[in-house]
C-alpha cells in the first residue's frame, strides 16, 4: 500500500504535541498556585493553604511526570519526521528550544524533587523557594517555545542562503511580530485553565463538605483570579487576531471562512465552509461586524481567501470550527465570572448548588479552548511550517516511508491512550479522597508516598513524621 | 559570513560532556530500574525505587539537552543521526515514558502495583537496549545522500548494534549497581554488589569485543589506535581500562567499599567515553561529515554559547544541591510500605 509519510507525519505531530499541551496548559498554572500557596503559608502561617498546597502538590506530581516524559518526545520528532525542517531552520530556531532546556527543565526538574520529597528536609523558606523555581521554570519554558512557534508563523531577523535560515538579528527573531501577543495569550489561558479546574474541584468540596473550609479557600481565591483574567484574556484575544490581519492574512481569512476581499464585511457566525466552490453553505452572517471585529473600523479591508493561490491556502474548515469552539468556550467562562461575582456580591458564592454543579461540569473547558486555540494557529499556517518560506511537504524525513510512520503513529496513539487516561484516573482518585483535614496534619504531608524517599546521613529528622 | 572565531572546539567539549552526564545519570538510574526487576519483595523494591524518585527527572533532563544540543550546534548530524535511527529512537521515547509515569503510578495505584513494577523494570532495560542501539548504528555510520540520511528505516539493525544495544543493558548495570551500593544497605546492597560483578564480566567482554570489532571494520579506527606513535600514546587507555576493572572487581566484593563500586563504574564509562570519541574524532557522522562542517552558522554557536556559559555553571551548582538534599542511604523502614 501507498501511504503518504507527510499526512502521517502531521497526524503524528499533532498526536503527540495535543496530548502534550493539556500538561503544560495545567501545570504552568498549577505550579504558580502551589508557590503563592506556599508563599502564603509562609507568610501567614495559616495551615489552611498547607493543607491546600500539599493536596494540589500530589495532583501536580503526576501531571507533572506525565509533562516530562511527552515533552522528552517532541524534540526527537524534530528529527525524526522533520529533519529536512530541522536542518533548514536550527541556525534561527535551535538556540531557542536550546535555552528552554537549559533555563526551565533543568530548573524544574532540581528543584521538583525538592518540592514533592524534601518538605522536612530543607527550611521553610527553601521549600517556598523550590516551589518559586518550579514555577518560574514553567514560565521560562513558555517563553521559548513560544518564541519558537511564533517564529514558524511571523518568521523574521532571518537571511536565507542555499535555502536554509540563518539569524541576522537576534532580537528580532525572538521578539518577532506575533509573539508578544501570542506569549500572553497563551500564558493567560494557561492560567486560566488552571483556574478553572481548581475553581471546580473546590466546588466539589464544598458540595461533599468534607473538606469545605479548603473548598471554599480554593473557589473564593480563583474566582478572583478568574474575573481578572477572562476579560483580560478576550482583551488579548482580540489584540491577537489583529496580529493576524495584519500578518498572517490568509490565516484569519480561513478562520472567518472569508473568500472575497471587501470593506464592510459581516461577520459569519456559522457556515459550512467548502473548499471546492470556494462559497459558505447554510451561513448566518451579521452584516458590517466582520470589518468592525476584525479591524476595528466599520470600513475595514478584510482580506479574503480568493486573494490567495489555492496552494497556499490553509485548509478552511478546521479552523474555522476551532476558532468558533475557542470563542464559545471564552463566553461560557465569561458568564460564569459574572454569576460567580453576582452570587459573591449577594453572599450566596459557598451554598448555591447550581453554581457549584456548574463549577464541577465546566472543569474542562479550559482545555478545550487551549486546544482549539492551538489548531486555529496551527491548522491555519499550512501549507508551512514556516510562514510563507518553508512548506511542509518539504519539510519532512527524505527517509521516512508511509509504513514507517503509521508504525510510530499507531505506537504512540496505543500508549497515550493507555497512559492519560491512567494518569486521569489517578488524579481523581486524590480529589476524591480530598485534602487531609485540619485533625490529621501528619497524613497530609505524603499520604500514599515515600514519607522521606532519601534520608540524609543520619541527622535529619525522621523524615516526614509517622 | 566571516568566521572570526571558531567556536567548535568549546562546542563539541560542551555537547560531549552534555552527553556523557546524561549516560552516567539517567544511566545509573536506568540501571537501578533493571536492578529493580530482580528484587525480591515489595520493601526492597521501595526502597531501590526511593533511591532515585527525587532525582530522575533531573538525569532525564539531559536527554533533552543533549538532542537540543546536538541539534542547536551541529544541526546537520541531528537532521542524519535522528531520522536514520528512527525506530529505536521510538521504542526509546515510548519505553521512558512508561518507566517515567511509573514513578507515581506505582505509588498511587495499589491494586495495579505489579504491572507498574513491570513497566519500570521493562522500561528501563528496553530505553536501554535502544540507546545501545542507537550508539551502535551511530559507530557504524550511516548512508547519506547529499545532507541526508537515505538509507531504510530498518537498517540501523545489524549484529554490531545488537551487539552494541546488550553491552549497553550490562553497563547501566553495572552503574546501577554501584549506584545502590552506595545509597543502600544490607540485603539490597549485597544483591547489587552480585548483579555488579555479574555485570563488571559482561562489560568487559562486550568492550573487549567492540576494541577488535570496530578496527576490523574500519580502517581509519585502526590506523588511529595502531599507527606510530599513537599506539604508544594511547596505550594508557586499555591499560587503565583493565586496571579500573581490577579495581571495581575487588570493590564490589569489599562489604567496606560503599562509594568505590561506583566510582569504579563511573571511570571505565569514562574510558569507554574516550575510546570512542578517539576513534571517531573529529566526524561527528561517520564516513561523511566532520564536527566543523555540521557546525551551525558562528552566529548560533556564539548566541547560545553566550546563555550556556552563565548557565550550565548554575545548572551544575543548583542540580548538585538537589542531590546534596537527599544524600546518604536510604532506609525502608522509614520510607514508604
Amino acid at each position: 500500500m501507498d501511504f503518504d509519510p507527510v499526512v502521517f507525519s502531521r497526524l503524528q505531530f499533532a498526536w503527540v504535541i495535543g496530548w502534550h499541551i493539556l500538561l503544560p496548559a495545567f501545570t504552568v498554572g498549577l505550579a504558580a498556585y502551589i508557590a503563592l500557596l506556599e508563599g502564603l503559608n509562609f507568610a501567614t502561617g495559616r495551615q489552611v493553604y498547607l493543607r491546600v498546597s500539599m493536596f494540589w502538590i500530589k495532583v501536580f506530581s503526576i501531571s507533572f511526570g506525565m509533562g516530562v516524559v511527552t515533552g522528552i518526545v517532541m524534540p526527537f520528532q524534530f528529527g525524526t519526521n522533520w529533519s529536512r525542517y530541522s536542518d533548514a531552520t536550527a541556525n534561527v530556531l535551535s538556540p531557542l528550544f536550546a535555552y528552554e532546556g537549559l533555563t526551565a527543565f533543568f530548573l524544574e526538574a532540581a528543584f521538583l524533587g525538592v518540592l514533592l520529597f524534601g518538605r522536612k528536609l530543607v527550611p521553610q523558606w527553601a521549600h517556598f523557594v523550590a516551589a518559586l523555581m518550579v514555577a518560574l521554570g514553567t514560565l521560562f519554558s513558555s517563553f521559548w517555545i513560544l518564541a519558537a512557534n511564533s517564529w514558524m508563523q511571523t518568521p523574521a531577523g532571518y537571511e536565507i542562503i542555499d535555502g536554509r535560515f540563518f539569524s541576522t538579528d537576534w532580537l528580532q527573531v525572538i521578539f518577532n511580530p506575533s509573539f508578544p501577543s501570542r506569549l500572553a495569550h497563551t500564558v493567560v489561558a494557561f492560567f486560566i485553565t488552571t483556574g478553572f479546574v481548581v475553581m471546580g474541584v473546590g466546588a466539589y468540596l464544598l458540595r461533599r463538605e468534607k473538606s469545605a473550609e479548603e473548598g471554599r479557600t480554593m473557589l473564593s481565591m480563583t474566582l478572583w483570579l478568574l474575573t481578572v483574567l477572562v476579560p483580560l484574556q478576550i482583551f488579548l484575544g482580540d489584540h491577537h487576531g489583529l496580529n493576524t490581519l495584519k500578518y498572517q492574512p490568509a490565516k484569519l481569512a480561513a478562520i472567518e471562512a472569508h473568500w472575497e476581499t471587501g470593506r464592510r464585511v459581516p461577520i459569519t457566525l456559522f457556515a459550512i465552509p467548502d473548499e471546492k466552490t470556494e462559497a459558505n453553505h447554510f451561513s448566518v452572517e451579521v452584516p458590517f461586524v466582520g470589518s468592525l471585529v476584525l479591524t476595528h473600523e466599520i470600513d475595514g479591508e478584510v482580506k479574503g481567501l480568493k486573494d490567495f493561490p489555492a496552494d497556499q491556502r490553509p485548509p478552511v474548515a478546521i479552523p474555522f470550527f476551532a476558532f468558533r469552539i475557542m470563542v464559545g468556550c471564552g463566553l461560557v467562562m465569561l458568564g460564569i465570572v459574572l454569576l460567580g461575582g453576582w452570587l459573591r456580591w449577594r453572599g450566596r458564592l459557598d451554598d448555591t448548588p447550581f453554581f457549584l454543579q456548574l463549577c464541577q461540569l465546566v472543569i474542562p473547558i479550559g482545555f478545550i479552548a487551549v486546544i482549539a486555540g492551538w489548531v486555529v494557529t496551527e491548522v491555519g499556517r499550512q501549507p508551512w511550517t514556516v510562514y510563507g518560506l518553508l512548506r511542509t511537504a518539504d519539510s519532512v524525513s527524505p527517509s521516512l516511508t508511509g509504513s514507517d510512520v503509521l508504525i510510530s503513529l499507531l505506537a504512540y496513539v496505543v500508549v497515550y491512550l493507555f497512559m492519560y487516561p491512567s494518569g486521569v484516573l489517578l488524579m481523581w482518585r486524590i480529589v476524591r479522597t480530598g485534602p487531609a483535614t485540619a485533625e490529621e496534619p501528619d497524613a497530609a504531608i505524603e499520604a500514599g508516598r515515600p514519607k522521606a524517599p532519601v534520608l540524609a546521613g543520619g541527622h535529619v529528622g525522621v523524615g516526614d513524621g509517622a | 559570513m566571516t568566521q572570526v572565531l571558531d567556536f567548535v572546539p568549546i562546542w563539541t567539549l560542551i555537547l560531549g560532556m552534555a552527553v556523557f552526564f546524561y549516560v552516567l545519570l539517567d544511566g545509573f538510574d536506568l540501571g537501578v530500574g533493571m536492578l529493580f526487576g530482580f528484587a525480591p519483595d515489595t520493601a526492597s523494591r521501595n526502597t531501590i525505587m526511593n533511591s532515585i524518585a527525587p532525582i530522575w527527572d533531573g538525569n532525564e533532563t539531559w536527554l533533552v539537552f543533549g538532542g537540543l544540543g546536538l541539534l542547536a550546534a551541529f544541526p546537520l548530524a541531528f537532521a542524519i543521526i535522528i531520522p536514520a535511527t528512527y525506530f529505536p529512537i521510538l521504542v526509546m521515547l515510548l519505553a521512558l515514558v512508561f518507566r517515567g509515569v511509573a514513578f507515581e503510578f506505582r505509588f498511587r495505584n495499589g491494586e495495579h502495583k505489579t504491572f507498574w513494577d513491570h513497566a519500570f523494570s521493562y522500561g528501563s532495560g528496553i530505553a536501554t537496549f535502544a540507546q545501545g542501539v542507537v550508539l551502535g548504528s551511530f559507530i557504524q555510520g550511516y548512508e547519506v545522500t547529499g545532507r541526508a540520511f537515505s538509507g531504510s528505516s530498518f537498517s540501523f539493525l545489524t549484529p554490531f548494534s545488537i551487539l552494541t544495544g546488550i553491552a549497553l543493558l550490562f553497563g547501566y548495570g553495572l552503574l546501577g549497581a554501584g549506584w545502590l551500593t552506595l545509597k543502600t544497605e544490607g540485603d539490597i546492597q549485597s544483591a547489587a554488589r552480585r548483579h555488579g560483578r555479574v555485570c563488571l564480566v559482561a562489560v568487559l567482554v562486550a568492550i573487549a569485543i567492540v576494541s577488535i570489532w570496530t578496527p576490523l571494520a574500519n580502517s581509519a579506527v585502526a590506523d588511529r589506535w595502531f599507527a606510530w606513535p599513537n599506539i604508544l600514546l594511547l596505550a594508557p587507555v586499555p591499560i587503565a581500562t583493565a586496571a579500573v576493572a581490577l579495581v571495581t572487581w575487588r570493590a564490589l566484593g569489599n562489604s567496606q567499599a560503599q562509594v568505590l563500586p561506583f566510582a569504579g563504574a563511573i571511570v571505565l564509562f569514562v574510558l569507554s567515553y574516550s575510546g570512542i570519541a578517539i576513534s571517531l574524532y573529529p566526524m561527528i557522522v561517520p564516513h561523511h561529515f566532520t564536527l566543523w562542517e555540521a557546525a551551525s552558522s558562528a552566529r548560533t554557536q556564539a548566541f547560545l554559547l553566550v546563555g550556556t556559559l552563565v548557565l550550565l555553571p548554575a545548572i551544575l551548582m543548583y542540580s548538585s544541591w538537589s542531590y546534596w538534599v537527599f544524600r546518604g542511604k536510604v532506609r525502608a523502614d522509614i520510607g514508604y510500605h
